[in-house]
């Protein structure tokens, strides 16, 4: 492709203290697409999503976003040039209700757009709606999952980083979210890096993949070759396959 | 449903009895040296004696009491876990709370009114706000931001001392120095924060703990700057408008411009009022920032740092503004401090002060502006209350906090009202 990516990733290597935790990752998301990065617990999922807001720093490599290096860059600012991160374990704030959830996430977005951009949350998610008012510790997960996708998406990001979103939710949920996030790509053209455990579901419906094993990419192709390929069935689907029919 | 909700009904009946065994086998041994055994005077000689029925009945007391205090416990938890089930899903601001509010408010302006021959009631009152100004200032700091600040009376302190020496070497009158005094406390909360909000809880609190002691000791040490230990003594009164509150002289007095008699109390009511504006003010400023985005960023990362940063928030700075506001306003409240007293010294600014500010905090309810209100009545007045057994006083005091704790454990005044609302939508 000749136009610059998204996000792109040259050989970058992070450490936790002693543990090295990505070796020399290099992965590319193009505008409009949902890559999707999978891997067992601890192959460096989340270390990947992390380092690109500079915790841990990439200790070498480069990190772009719309060509412009980022690796330095502070982690209040990252989110501030259109990243949009939905942390693992949702990470809403839970004594502060649905709105001011909302309102967190359009703190850098104008004003003038807040209840708009409200609206098409709203629209989005209806229960949280009818919720608006209420403490966000008291939704259910799923609920909560929602709210963590409509913060993220009230500073209107260019990019959508999503960290394990099925994680600990009911089959209804997982299904919602999923459709949820081919949504937004199909209708507003929202690009998606998603990290996922649960591959079946991440594959179907993420247009490119790329597989992630002791902190290298180890497979990467699109959604149907990665679903079709032996050794990601083996490795990650076998298990599963049957649970998600 | 019922499969999702834990059974509450607590441990059946075998168990308690068991655990109330064990509590009464325990007692017999521990009753055999306390009780069972004691010494008799038999003709000028001390010999030991036994009394077996006092130790049985001991081990029964404690075996039923035991039974007891269990069930109540047992109790109590069903109860609140019941209540809490039952919570409405949709909290709607409580109306009651908002005319207790207004009560209260209509209540403080009346008060010297009412009690204009009194002093001593005025003059506690007058503490009560100072307590409640300070509540509120770290409120700011502790139920907004979440941040554990044990030192917080240095920034009271240096109010305090700003004026007393602002005032005895340059003549600086108490508005003048109230602005000065605010910036300077908030300076010193950045600088304080600045290097160490980077830390979290239990070490914050520990730096904190140790700045509010360097201040002070700095106070007690620099003898040349502070007085040191003998302090600032002297500190001019505020005046009304220029008018002091003294006897007929040269000058024109407050009560010789009203044409009215002289009478000291004049003063202590002025000095009331004069606190309640700036609480007001206080709680204006706080509820106001409470509805912007810096106020929900406070409590945003109270919640939860790390998703903060991901929206981009530069949590570092937060913190400090939370930090330094306040610090200015604990600044005020000690620019107020050193006028009401004349005269202040380190005494004045030592660690349980912090602590007592703290506890108000606590005991009010995190991020309460009513209820640092009602705690701050409570924890100046249950130590005025207690004057007549002062020796029980402490006792009382640790008491009724483990009390209110038990009982509410989320502060007296939980309940924090929604700031944000959709402007189309229609208020129930």
């Amino acid at each position: 492709m000749t136009t610059t990516p998204m996000l792109q990733y040259s050989g970058v290597h992070a450490h936790y203290g002693a543990i090295h935790a990505l070796r020399g990752v290099d992965l590319n998301v193009q505008k409009g697409e949902i890559v999707t990065l999978i891997g067992a617990n601890g192959a460096g999922k989340s270390t990947l999503m992390m380092s690109l807001f500079g915790k841990p720093a990439a200790s070498a490599g480069k990190i772009a976003f719309q060509g412009n290096d980022i690796t330095r860059v502070p982690t209040h600012d990252i989110s501030r040039q259109g990243i949009a991160l939905v942390p693992e374990g949702r990470r809403i704030f839970p004594r502060m209700t649905v709105l001011e959830n909302l309102q967190m996430g359009s703190t850098f977005a104008d004003p003038a757009h807040f209840d708009a951009d409200t609206r098409r949350v709203f629209d989005m998610f209806p229960i949280l709606e009818q919720r608006q008012l209420q403490r966000a510790g008291t939704l259910s997960g799923g609920e909560q999952q929602m709210l963590a996708i409509g913060r993220a998406l009230m500073g209107r990001p260019q990019l959508l980083l999503l960290d394990e979103p099925s994680l600990g939710l009911a089959p209804l949920y997982i299904k919602q979210v999923f459709r949820i996030i081919r949504e937004l790509n199909e209708r507003d053209g929202m690009t998606i890096l998603l990290v996922e455990q649960n591959a079946h579901h991440a594959l179907n419906v993420a247009h490119r993949g790329y597989v992630l094993q002791h902190g290298e990419i180890v497979l990467t192709g699109t959604g149907k070759e990665l679903l079709a390929s032996p050794e990601v069935r083996a490795a990650y689907l076998e298990g599963s396959a049957q649970a998600h029919g | 449903m019922t499969a999702f909700i834990p059974d509450h009904s607590g441990p059946g009946m075998t168990a308690r009895l068991k655990d109330a065994t064990g509590v009464a086998v325990v007692s017999l041994f521990l009753g055999i040296p306390m009780i069972a055994l004691h010494t008799v005077d038999v003709g000028g000689v001390l010999a030991v004696a036994t009394r077996w029925p006092w130790l049985i009945a001991f081990a029964v007391t404690m075996f039923t009491g035991r039974l007891v205090l269990q069930f109540a416990l047992d109790h109590l938890k069903i109860n609140k876990a019941r209540r809490e089930r039952a919570r409405p899903a949709v909290r709607a601001t409580r109306p009651w709370l908002k005319w207790t509010g207004y009560a209260v408010l209509g209540f403080s302006i009346v008060l010297p009114i009412m009690c204009s021959g009194n002093r001593y009631v005025v003059d506690t009152a007058t503490t009560v706000m100072i307590y409640v100004m300070l509540g509120w200032g770290l409120n700011v700091v502790v139920g907004l931001a979440g941040l554990l600040d044990l030192g917080y009376v240095a920034f009271y302190a240096v109010g305090a001392y700003t004026y007393g020496l602002l005032s005895t070497h340059f003549g600086w009158g108490f508005w003048e120095t109230l602005p000065v005094a605010g910036a300077l406390a908030a300076g010193f909360g950045i600088l304080l924060g600045w290097p160490t909000l980077r830390l979290r809880g239990d070490y914050l609190a520990i730096v904190t703990l140790g700045f509010g002691e360097i201040v002070r000791l700095i106070l007690v040490n620099w003898t040349d700057f502070s007085g040191g230990p003998n302090g600032i003594g002297s500190i001019p009164r505020p005046t009304f408008f220029g008018l002091p509150f003294a006897p007929a002289g040269d000058g024109p007095t407050f009560a010789s411009f009203f044409g009215i008699e002289y009478a000291p109390e004049h003063r202590v009511i002025f000095l009331y009022y004069v606190i309640l504006v700036l609480a007001l003010l206080t709680n204006l400023f706080i509820a106001r920032l409470r509805k912007l985005p810096v106020g929900i960023a406070w409590e945003a990362v109270r919640e939860d740092e790390v998703a903060c940063k991901a929206l981009g928030m530069n949590v570092t700075n937060i913190k400090l503004s939370a930090f330094a506001i306040g610090a200015m306003l604990g600044g005020f409240a000690g620019v107020f401090f050193a006028a009401r007293q004349g005269f202040i010294s380190p005494e004045s600014f030592v660690f349980s002060e912090s602590a007592t500010i703290l506890a108000i905090v606590v005991l009010g309810g995190m991020g309460s502006q009513l209820g640092v209100v009602v705690a701050a009545i409570l924890l100046v007045l249950l130590p005025e209350l207690g004057r007549d057994f002062s020796e029980y006083r402490m006792l009382m005091f640790g008491a009724a906090m483990i009390l209110i704790m038990v009982w509410r454990p989320g502060g007296l005044i939980a309940s924090r009202a929604p700031t944000v609302r959709l402007h189309k939508e229609a208020q129930p």
